[in-house]
């Protein structure tokens, strides 16, 4: 990660939380990063997140999975085909457990493997702009800017009298 | 009340349902100190739980060495013990998914305290079923042969079989259970790294894959949690229907019936959220968790008993009825046997335990009385092990043709490991309430209101906590 330079406010309240973030988007700062110690709607309805890119992962997934079990099961039967107790040596109604189980499986693995992706997760690099306190109580908010839209940035965080705020640079 | 009007739905129940928890940070410190070093009861604990895996894995290592024959298993009865047992630990396992994912699904407020225990219980119920089918398999050096892979001899496993469709269902769930654990206990080992020091901290640091809780991890978090919630759902009734197909799939008196799947899938709800009580009021005990786990938790989880049992004991009483019903006299007679012929007091205590004892429930005093829970859930636990065992055994027992009845009775050596799972099951839980974050922290936090500048004057509760000195940067 470079080098960014920026603010860190923690907020001890949730409200003037959302507020901050609110009045930073309004006045053009788009990439700003919330801190929080648990998933918190009005946070995201604030900073306007839409979809997530994770449901396409799912998707796809699943479907390989359902794909992969009728495909496996189909071809290890006409790989060596031998009839037992009368039946057709494509038995698909009994394939569709597997399918099935591989659905979901694959499915799940997937989705995990889009949040990862998506989250830039693992990140295991130290130094990265945080406070232990987030995950806690706190919140915080992150504006990388420089200058004069630093100057503003503060004007906007202060006014909504964060418990403390950290400047600089930060790796 | 200005600060009630910014709250979800969710979170006014649950400020209903954690009245005696005010402030997030509290949630952190109370949580947490779990992990800190166990006292002398939690060391007992321990060592029982390790003598019984010794026991478990002694008359395993006895067992290879002299070979199945030291089971009672023989002609006509091939199951036993060990199938009982497994289907005991995999029905355990359902509630736990039923916790975190259904009841994450239906929006139930009661969940988040109690869904990481279940999810744990879960996860180590299936480690301890999937032991049995190696156990019983006998020569489980080739047990790896379930498994379908390339091989010389052209040969894949046949899926018409409800056997192999099991090893699926079983192996995608614990993969799927562990999955879903892992992830929701991502937020909650990052709040572990953040306060704690040294090598502990480096291992939580580790193994929160450097979680910061930022807008765009939740985000996505709470999509992939939501999306393997609506994928761990269809899965857990998958699982038991799959393993009720491994007996009713055959044409034995007693076992080939339609009811069988969603009877099954009843069953295992039932068990498992009779043991998620079991070991909860302990652990609630131990660890002054009365904040968290409240009555209104224990009620909800005893009416959910109550719903299962009746459920199960429909079934128990179709089946008599379907057998009378159907004419067929291997049906008849087997049914007849189960009642009154050699096993009848397995059967007896699998109707008053599943059926009866279930019923004080209606009771509101008894739903609030956590010692009265206590002892039913023993009581449930116990019942559940014998309906797998009557099912299994008196079936087999007591087939078609009357020259090949017989009698099975459980040896010493399968006795050992019967009670050793239980002491595994233990030795995984005991490790896992001092190790990882055993109850939500983050979801915790969902269901009780942040703390807002803007509250309602001096009756607002969190006013009275001093705020953070304002720091200069």
């Amino acid at each position: 990660m470079s080098e960014t330079n920026g603010i860190l406010a923690a907020f001890d309240y949730l409200d003037s939380t959302i507020d901050a973030v609110k009045e930073l988007r309004g006045a053009g700062f788009d990439d700003v990063t919330v801190y929080s110690a648990y998933p918190e709607h009005h946070l995201e309805e604030a900073l306007g997140y839409d979809q997530s890119p994770v449901r396409v992962w799912t998707l796809v997934g699943a479907l390989t999975g359902t794909a992969t079990g009728f495909a496996f099961t189909a071809w290890t039967s006409m790989d060596w085909p031998l009839i037992t107790g009368g039946k057709p040596v494509l038995s698909m109604p009994a394939y569709v457990v597997i399918a099935f189980e591989l659905t979901i499986l694959f499915g799940a693995l997937s989705t995990v493997l889009g949040m990862f992706i998506n989250s830039r997760l693992p990140s295991v690099a130290s130094g990265v702009v945080y406070d232990p306190e987030f995950s806690s109580g706190r919140f915080g908010i992150f504006v990388p800017a420089s200058g004069t839209d630093l100057d503003r940035a503060r004007e906007i965080l202060r006014k909504h009298e964060p418990a403390e705020t950290r400047e600089g640079a930060h790796a | 009340m200005t600060r009630m009007a910014t709250l979800t739905e969710a979170q006014k129940r649950g400020a209903l349902a954690h009245p005696d928890v005010d402030l997030h940070d509290e949630v952190n410190r109370d949580i947490l100190k779990m992990l800190s070093a166990p006292g002398k009861g939690w060391w007992f604990l321990f060592a029982l739980a390790a003598l019984g895996v010794g026991v478990m894995f002694g008359s395993w290592g006895w067992q290879i060495y002299r070979g199945i024959g030291v089971t009672g298993l023989s002609s006509p009865v091939g199951w036993g013990a060990y199938i009982t047992t497994f289907v005991f630990w995999v029905g355990i396992a359902h509630s736990g998914t039923l916790i975190s994912a259904i009841l994450f699904l239906f929006r139930a407020p009661w969940r988040q305290s109690i869904y990481r225990m279940a999810e744990a219980m879960t996860v180590f119920g299936v480690m301890t079923a999937g032991l049995f089918p190696l156990i019983h398999v006998g020569r489980v050096w080739h047990a790896y042969w379930l498994i379908p892979y390339p091989n010389a001899r052209y040969l894949w496993p046949n899926f018409r079989s409800p056997l192999v469709w099991d090893v699926f269902a079983v192996t995608t769930y614990f993969t799927v259970s562990s999955v879903f654990f892992y992830l929701g206990m991502v937020p909650d080992m990052a709040a572990a790294r953040d306060k704690t020091k040294g090598i502990r901290q480096k291992l939580y640091s580790l193994i929160s894959l450097g979680w910061r809780g930022t807008d765009r991890q939740w985000h996505h978090f709470g999509k992939a949690y939501l999306f393997l919630a609506a994928l761990a759902t269809p899965l857990v009734l998958s699982v038991h229907s799959v393993v009720s197909w491994d007996f009713a799939m055959s044409i034995v008196p007693g076992w080939h019936a339609t009811i069988f799947a969603p009877y099954f899938v009843a069953g295992a709800i039932f068990s498992g959220v009779a043991m998620v009580i079991t070991l909860a009021v302990p652990i609630r005990k131990a660890f002054g968790l009365e904040a968290y786990l409240t009555t209104k938790h224990f009620d909800a989880m005893a009416k959910l008993i109550m719903l299962t049992s009746l459920i199960v004991f429909y079934a128990y009483l179709t089946e008599f009825f379907m057998a009378w019903y159907s004419g067929e006299p291997p049906e008849k007679q087997m049914f007849w046997n189960r009642l009154f012929g050699h096993y009848w007091w397995a059967t007896w205590i699998m109707l008053t335990c599943n059926g009866l004892v279930p019923m004080m429930l209606w009771f509101k005093r008894v739903r609030h009385s956590i010692p009265a829970l206590f002892a039913i859930t023993i009581f449930i636990n116990i019942g559940m092990w014998f309906e797998r065992f009557v099912i299994i055994v008196t079936s087999l027992s007591h087939e078609y043709a009357p020259f090949a009845w017989g009698v099975y009775r459980p040896s010493l050596t399968e006795m050992g490991i019967v009670l050793g799972s239980f002491a595994w099951f233990s030795f995984w839980f005991l490790l896992f309430i001092r190790l990882l974050p055993p109850v939500a922290i983050a979801e915790l936090k969902e269901v009780i209101p942040a703390r807002m500048r803007r509250g309602s004057g001096g009756q607002d509760r969190h006013d009275a906590v001093p705020a953070t000195a304002p720091a200069g940067d």
